[in-house]
């Protein structure tokens, strides 16, 4: 049976334009071997679900740097939730203060990387918490 | 329920994930494809090709618009270049569509090419099976940004439109004429560019010194701003009117032989090499060629002979 090439979106909700921190997510990923579909700035949510399901991916990276994470980051986990598409694990980074990272998780986001967090880190943890789906 | 039968229910993410599996290459896709046939050959296959930036997927974005304008749903295959050096690859067309991402009438696929050379992925032939299966009126395919060789796109569209930009200047001169062949309509994108005249003049020009230019459907050159949506209905029209030249002139019907010769021969040429490298790889027959041959004790000629006749029983020339 052939190997499953591991599909990541990357994806900025909302109306931040910080868009340096995705795009060097992005690249590590497709260096990382990786497919990564990039969709770029000011995505509603719903855009970000539709996109990842019609894409197949394991795997939502979101970047938010403008302080909006609270409610963009788990309104994305609960349409998962509503599509029945849960399965496709949810993590994201940017300007996050430390004291959001638990409610975001018990939202379902699985992991929130800081700046200063070294791509390496993160390619490590995806490779460890997303598992291609058989 | 099998993917198929959840497809032919409506399925997206069924439809999705039988994508997935055919891109990875899944022998339990190629069952799945079996039952879908019989619900294919109904989508207007549309290619757009033509240099990286040119505009083409924001193209395409304008053209699934006025065809969801026209009441009809439209699949999208996008594919882009896999590095070489990692395997991975960034799939950025989606970012000109976003628009059409919720919109239930739209399915758009990223794919890479995973070394496939020729502007498509190996699985973009499958993949638009799929979307045919889910009831798609249009399917648009978007190659890679292709320089001049990569042509597989002619095989796979019904209608194919070649999009150039302004300022090629003198290089349009150098435009090779496979890409001239393949077009069946010509597309000036950056219209709002200077030089967009001169570039759909110098265009226009070399179609008529083309040596084909005898045939009965002549390609037009047409000016698009994909940016500003100018343009974008007589680029549809354009490609209609070509869609019922295939139907009226029969034309159709070559187009559709030479497609699936080249399918089926294909398949046949992957399955009996797979068929023949397999056993011989199993048997440690591979090995024994190559060091007969390395040794000089053995002409790869005969090798080849005696597997086949090994395999199938006595085939000789
Ligand atoms: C560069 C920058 C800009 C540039 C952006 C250029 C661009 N195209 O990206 C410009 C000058 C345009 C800009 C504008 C603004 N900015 Co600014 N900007 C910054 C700055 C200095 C650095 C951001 C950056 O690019 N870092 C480098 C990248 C690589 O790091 P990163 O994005 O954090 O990514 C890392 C991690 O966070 C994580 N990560 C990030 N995303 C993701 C995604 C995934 C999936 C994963 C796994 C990890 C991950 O991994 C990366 C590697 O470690 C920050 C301050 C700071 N120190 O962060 C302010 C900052 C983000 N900006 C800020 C503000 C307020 C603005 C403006 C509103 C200012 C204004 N009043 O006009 C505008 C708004 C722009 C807009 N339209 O949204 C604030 C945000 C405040 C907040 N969150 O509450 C900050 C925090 C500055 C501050 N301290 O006030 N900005
Ligand atoms: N000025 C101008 N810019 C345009 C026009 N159409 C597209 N663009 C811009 O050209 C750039 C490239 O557009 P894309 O649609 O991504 O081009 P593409 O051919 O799909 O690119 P690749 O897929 O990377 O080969 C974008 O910044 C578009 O906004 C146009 O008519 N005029
Ligand atoms: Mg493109």
């Amino acid at each position: 049976m052939s190997e499953r090439k591991l599909r990541v979106l990357v994806g900025k909700p909302g109306l931040d334009g910080h868009d340096r921190g995705a795009k060097i997510i992005a690249r590590a990923f497709r260096d990382a071997g990786f497919e990564v579909i990039y969709t770029g700035l000011h995505q509603t949510p719903e855009q970000i679900v539709a996109a990842a399901i019609q894409e197949d991916v394991d795997c939502v990276g979101l970047s938010i740097l403008s302080g909006a994470h609270n409610t963009l980051l788990p309104r994305v986990c609960e349409l998962f939730r509503e599509k029945q598409a849960e399965d496709i694990i949810v993590f994201g980074g940017g300007v996050i203060p430390d004291d959001d990272i638990p409610g975001l998780k018990t939202a379902g986001v699985k992991e929130v990387f800081t700046p200063g967090t070294s791509t390496e880190d993160i390619v490590a943890w995806v490779r460890v918490n997303v598992i291609p789906r058989a | 329920m099998a993917l198929a039968e959840r497809i032919l229910a409506g399925d997206v993410r069924a439809a999705a994930r039988l994508m997935r599996d055919i891109d990875d290459g899944f022998k339990s896709a190629v069952e799945e494809l079996k039952v879908l046939y019989p619900h294919t050959g109904n989508a207007f296959i549309i290619g757009i090709t033509g240099p990286p930036g040119a505009g083409k997927s924001t193209l395409v974005d304008q053209i699934t618009a006025a065809y969801r304008r026209r009441s009809k749903r439209v699949g999208i295959v996008a594919i882009d270049p896999t590095s070489p050096f990692t395997g991975g690859a960034i799939l950025g067309d989606r970012i000109r569509m976003n628009r059409h991402a919720e919109d239930d009438g739209v399915f758009i696929r990223s794919l890479a090419t995973r070394g496939h050379l020729g502007g498509l992925s190996r699985s973009t032939g499958d993949v638009v099976n799929v979307m045919d299966a889910m009831g798609m009126d249009v399917v648009i395919i978007e190659t890679v940004g292709v320089g001049q060789d990569e042509i597989d796109i002619v095989r796979m569209a019904h209608t194919t439109a070649v999009v150039m930009v302004p300022g090629l200047g003198d290089d349009i001169q150098a435009i090779k004429a496979g890409i001239l062949e393949i077009g069946d309509v010509f597309v000036v994108n950056k219209a709002d560019r200077d030089d967009a005249d001169r570039t759909a003049r110098e265009l226009a020009a070399m179609l008529e010194m083309n040596p084909d230019k005898d045939r009965e459907w002549q390609p037009k050159v047409l000016k698009t701003e994909a940016s500003r949506n100018r343009g974008i209905e007589e680029l549809v029209n354009e490609i209609e009117a070509h869609r019922s030249y295939l139907h009226h002139s029969g034309a159709i019907r070559r187009l559709l032989e030479e497609k699936n010769t080249r399918l089926f021969l294909e398949l046949l040429k992957e399955r009996l090499f797979a068929e023949v490298y397999g056993h011989i790889h199993v048997n440690g027959k591979f090995r024994e060629i190559v060091d007969g041959l390395v040794n000089r004790k053995q002409d790869p000629y005969s090798a080849v002979e005696a597997i086949l006749a090994e395999k199938f029983g006595g085939v000789k020339n």
